[in-house]
């Protein structure tokens, strides 16, 4: 297996906030990765700094042999190979749903619109959504927002796909079926970064789970041994906690 | 005083002339729109550069903006009314009334700048996120994302300042222009009678009073779409 993504040494800050003190990592192709963590313990901004939304202070990030931190890099072009999908969706509400997913394909690619147009469709009827293509996200339930969000991000062919929480700001009967999304994806082989707090998902689809605290990742391993034999005392707390709020199944 | 403001005859005699010198009020008021929501656009998008290489961009844009709204209208109608003909240089027009709607545009285009600023600040960071995370450049991400959204969000504030500038056409008449106003004085002093004032003030309100009860009707629609979108 090839390695894409190798992350040495990454530090950030906001202000004085040191959200992250030193981040490593490396994700191989087709490997699914979850982040589990505390609000707070710089997930979100992980996520952010891979695909370049955040400037970072300190290290360097690689996405498929490409230093994406060096100094002169084509951001673009590194965004490419990158999708993201985000808490809140972030869909573009003055834009139908098929027009929130070719417009990228289209002005950052140079599809020619009727291919795009027919992506999409197709990408979209794959994932539930193909009586939704006109429609405007306002007109849709929170789940079908962020399957459109997904498949928005999958219409650029990325190589990796970071999820940043997707199912945090769903109704509970909606967070089944992008989580079922997630992992048709997975299946399919695509290598995924996810920052999650669904422990029990984390557990099914993740080769690997990393415990972040306070900036670092302090314990990482294979699922069952990080969610039921955590070595670290804080990582047990943690997981205790969420045990109690009945978000994992013992 | 009802003789001197309220005369019937001498209002039925000055209507016409006035309503055909309202014609160029109303012109004056279009050519410098369209300029206007050209400007102010280019004006609020320079502003909205980030990064240290545009600072000296943005400073201007900034300077241009604090100071056309700092000034009178009619101190900057008066500079280039009077000033700019004066000067007799070849190729440069003398017509006072190009040279009120260059000032026009100059003092609107400061205003209205700060109304798409406002809106261009309005959208969501998250929107900008998402478009560049999809490889959108700086560029592409504020002509499809940013801007539609901005400029849907100020359309009734655009509206308000339409307003206020369709009132100023009427200072281009102190450059001697045979505007509506103008054409009242000059009525009015003809026969010491103020009647005509009134004719000139109600072709203003006929045709800004319709603006603001579409603007009012703007902003109803606009608040009826956000409570049937937060449902």
């Amino acid at each position: 297996m090839s390695e894409l993504l190798r992350i040495e040494g990454l530090r950030k800050s906001f202000g004085t906030n040191e959200v992250l003190r030193g981040i490593d990592l490396a994700l191989d192709e087709h490997e699914v990765v979850c982040l589990i963590g505390a609000s707070g313990s710089g997930k979100s901004t992980l996520l952010r700094c891979v695909n370049l939304l955040e400037p970072i202070d300190a290290g360097r990030i690689v996405v498929a042999g490409d230093e994406i931190t060096a100094r002169g890099v084509d951001v673009n072009g590194i965004r490419r190979n990158v999708g993201i999908v985000f808490q809140a969706f972030n869909l573009f509400p003055h834009m139908s749903v098929l027009r929130n997913v070719t417009l990228a394909p289209q002005k950052a690619l140079g599809v020619p619109r009727a291919t795009a147009e027919r992506e999409a469709a197709e990408l979209l009827a794959r994932f539930g959504l193909g009586d939704k293509l006109g429609e405007y996200p306002d007109r849709l339930s929170g789940g079908q927002q962020q399957r459109a969000a997904i498949v928005r991000a999958l219409a650029m062919r990325p190589r990796l796909m970071l999820l940043d929480e997707v199912t945090s700001a769903l109704d509970p009967e909606l967070v089944g079926e992008v989580l079922a999304v997630i992992r048709e994806l997975a299946e399919g082989g695509m290598t995924m970064l996810i920052a999650t707090h669904e422990m029990s998902f984390a557990r099914d689809i993740a080769n690997r789970i990393c415990f972040l605290d306070a900036g670092v990742i302090l314990e990482e391993g294979p699922p069952e041994q990080i969610l039921t034999e955590p070595r670290e005392p804080r990582t047990q707390q943690f997981l205790q906690r969420v045990i109690e709020a009945g978000r994992l199944a013992v | 005083m009802r003789r001197t403001f309220f005369d019937w005859d001498y209002f039925w005699d000055s209507l016409p002339e006035i309503a055909s010198a309202f014609k160029l009020n109303v012109k004056i008021f279009c050519i410098s729109e369209v300029f206007i929501l050209a400007f102010a656009l280019l004006l609020a998008v320079l502003r909205s550069l980030r990064g240290p290489v545009f600072f000296p961009v943005r400073a201007l844009a900034i300077a241009y903006a604090d100071f056309f709204r700092g000034v009178p209208t009619i101190l900057v109608i008066a500079v280039l009314g009077f000033g700019a003909p004066a000067l007799q240089l070849r190729g440069v027009p003398t017509s006072v009334t190009f040279w009120g709607i260059v000032a026009l545009v100059l003092v609107y285009t400061a205003y209205v700048s700060e109304v798409y600023r406002a809106g261009i600040e309005s959208v969501h960071p998250s929107q900008e996120a998402a478009a560049r995370s999809l490889a959108l450049t700086h560029g592409q991400t504020l002509r499809f994302v940013i801007l539609p959204q901005a400029v849907r969000r100020v359309i009734p504030p655009l509206l308000n300042d339409f307003i206020g500038l369709q009132k100023d056409t009427a200072l281009v008449g102190f450059l001697g222009a045979v505007e509506a106003f103008n054409q009242s004085q000059i009525d009015a002093s003809a026969t010491f009678n103020y009647t005509p004032f009134l004719a000139a003030a109600l072709l203003f309100v006929a045709i800004t009073i319709p603006l603001a009860r579409f603007t009012d009707w703007l902003v109803a629609r606009d608040r009826r779409r956000q409570l049937a979108a937060a449902r």
